[in-house]
């Protein structure tokens, strides 16, 4: 039988990281995400798995340490909060430049600068649309449990390694703090053997292995872009990944997605009390977006209201998945603030239903 | 069942783990639970609280703005939650240091003197249990049994022999707690 505990979120996936079989941690604390380093260093899974545990010297020095692991084909992942995710901006575009699979968490605070050490989603733009130079895509997956920070760990190493590709686990403060019931999976075995890119040493017969990501051959760089971009129409293909909630009779759609989907979800009780017909679309996977279900929502509803903790940055894309089929509008609250499921339902009826 | 209920006081009076303690017991028996703590820079002495959820169907929003209950350990945690009790909702006080009592009419109060209780039983340390001992006399969500076995998942098993103490104050609490109005 498998394990039920209740666990906080950031408890859960530093639990999840060694169960997935990780070879190796590297981070650096700050509020709120320091549990999943504390969880890790208690835990000493050294002695469970062989897993190594380091806290760096800087935020800078852990993802450039993923970087070495996952050249020599190690599962590596690191852990973050919003301005300690900025510093690492440099060492993920490489990363994603070098094809290296890693699992890199940002539970998010309020910005911009050091900000506020309270929950907030206003990073998906850096998550989703870059952060670092260049053209790249991480695959980002949006936990709104317990549940699915320990499953998402797990489905992340293994879409890292599935596309040779950085996957983000976008979590918030709301998320990595709260504690919930949870079942934990059976420990996955560490890797024995490398994969065949991974840079551990020349055997006579074997052609030489490079992870770079410089090309100073224009031609060269270009050939590496378009490999790139071919992978990310791949993966948008086969990896979307969303759940919806009283769809099939919905005449508006809240969309949102973490911890702000949870509270839009009570919002929706309150609204189908007062016999409003909302639905609500949750992506899980923020990249690739769910562009086929928003846009095939658009044909039913009358509008769609996107709750984010931020200013609005979903919003565009769930703009550009409907275009211009149906009103979209944004309510948000940011810097740290969390909005109540009343301030949900007023914005629905101002924004979308009388609007 | 669903009960929405938020645990307030100062740092140290065992807020958050009172509200660990009522949602492992909740897991205990089958329910859903939820735990969200506020993590701003508190510190002893200073003001902490939680939102604990326990229902019997999938859990929504963890962060609430209405509450089923409200427990509130010292004044400046009234004065700021009174307001968020649903009208004919519960709120429990602790009468040590509170300086005014509640003034809503359209909920019902019970007091309860958790502290006092405490250093009778020699042992602050069990002041959140006192209270939420009080707390299940009232809403009797979970049964004791259950939260015997929830102690045993909070607590490391060196202090399980303190088991037994935190069950004597959980009884006590329940035969302390006194209603102030009705709703």
């Amino acid at each position: 039988m498998k394990e039920l505990r209740l666990m906080k979120g950031n408890e859960a996936l530093a639990e999840a990281a060694i169960r997935a079989g990780a070879d190796a941690y590297f981070g650096y604390p700050i509020t709120p995400q320091s549990e999943v380093i504390e969880y890790l260093m208690a835990e000493n899974p050294v002695e469970r798995t062989g897993m190594v545990v380091l806290q760096a010297e800087s935020e800078v020095a852990a993802i450039n340490m993923v970087y070495g692991a996952a050249g020599c084909g190690k599962k590596a992942m690191t852990s973050s909060s919003s301005p300690g995710i900025s510093l690492k901006m440099e060492g993920i575009s490489y990363l994603a430049g070098a094809e290296l699979p890693c699992l890199i968490v940002n539970v998010v605070r309020g910005g911009p600068g050091l900000g506020t050490i309270q929950p907030s989603q206003s990073d998906y733009f850096q998550a989703v649309k870059g952060g670092g130079h260049g053209d790249y895509k991480l695959i980002v997956l949006a936990p709104a449990t317990v549940q699915e920070s320990v499953d998402f760990v797990k489905l992340g190493f293994d879409l890292a390694f599935k596309y040779r590709n950085p996957v983000m686990i976008l979590s918030d403060g709301i998320i990595g703090q709260m504690m919930e019931k949870v079942e934990l999976f059976e420990q996955v075995p560490r890797a024995t053997e490398q994969p065949e890119w991974a840079t551990v040493g020349k055997k006579p017969g074997r052609d030489h292995v490079v992870v770079t990501s410089l090309q100073l051959q224009s031609e060269e760089q270009e050939k590496v872009n378009l490999r790139l971009q071919a992978k990310y129409r791949v993966i948008e293909k086969n990896e979307v990944r969303y759940e919806t909630y009283d769809c099939d009779d919905a005449e508006y759609l809240f969309a949102a997605f973490g911890s702000a989907a949870r509270i839009t979800r009570k919002a929706m009780e309150m609204a189908r009390a007062k016999g409003i017909k909302v639905g609500l679309i949750r992506p899980q996977t923020l990249f690739p977006f769910p562009v086929e279900a928003f846009n095939k929502m658009a044909d039913q509803v009358k509008g769609i209201l996107t709750v984010e903790m931020n200013a609005g940055q979903m919003v565009e894309d769930v703009r550009l998945a409907v275009n211009g089929k149906t009103k979209v509008e944004h309510f948000g609250r940011f810097g740290g603030m969390i909005p109540n499921p009343d301030e949900i339902l007023n914005a629905l009826e101002q924004k979308i239903i009388g609007g | 069942m669903t009960e929405e209920i938020i645990i307030a006081g100062f740092g140290g009076q065992g807020v958050l783990s009172m509200g660990q303690i009522l949602c492992y017991s909740g897991v205990m028996q089958g329910n859903e639970v939820s735990w969200m703590p506020s993590y701003g820079p508190e510190m002893r002495g200073g003001t902490a609280n939680c939102t604990a959820i326990i229902s019997d169907k999938p859990i929504s929003s963890p962060v609430l703005n209405a509450f089923d209950t409200a427990i509130v350990l010292n004044q400046p945690s009234m004065d700021k939650f009174e307001e968020s009790v649903k009208p004919g909702g519960l709120l429990i006080y602790e009468r040590n240091g509170m300086t005014r009592k509640p003034r809503r009419t359209d909920i019902n109060v019970w007091a309860i003197g958790a502290y006092d209780e405490s250093l009778k039983m020699n042992n602050v340390k069990v002041f959140n249990m006192i209270v939420l001992g009080g707390f299940l006399k009232i809403k009797p969500i979970i049964e004791i049994e259950n939260v015997i076995k929830g102690l045993k998942k909070v607590l490391p098993e060196r202090y399980h022999k303190l088991i037994p103490l935190n069950e004597e104050a959980i009884q006590r609490g329940m035969s302390i707690i006194t209603q102030e109005h009705k709703a």
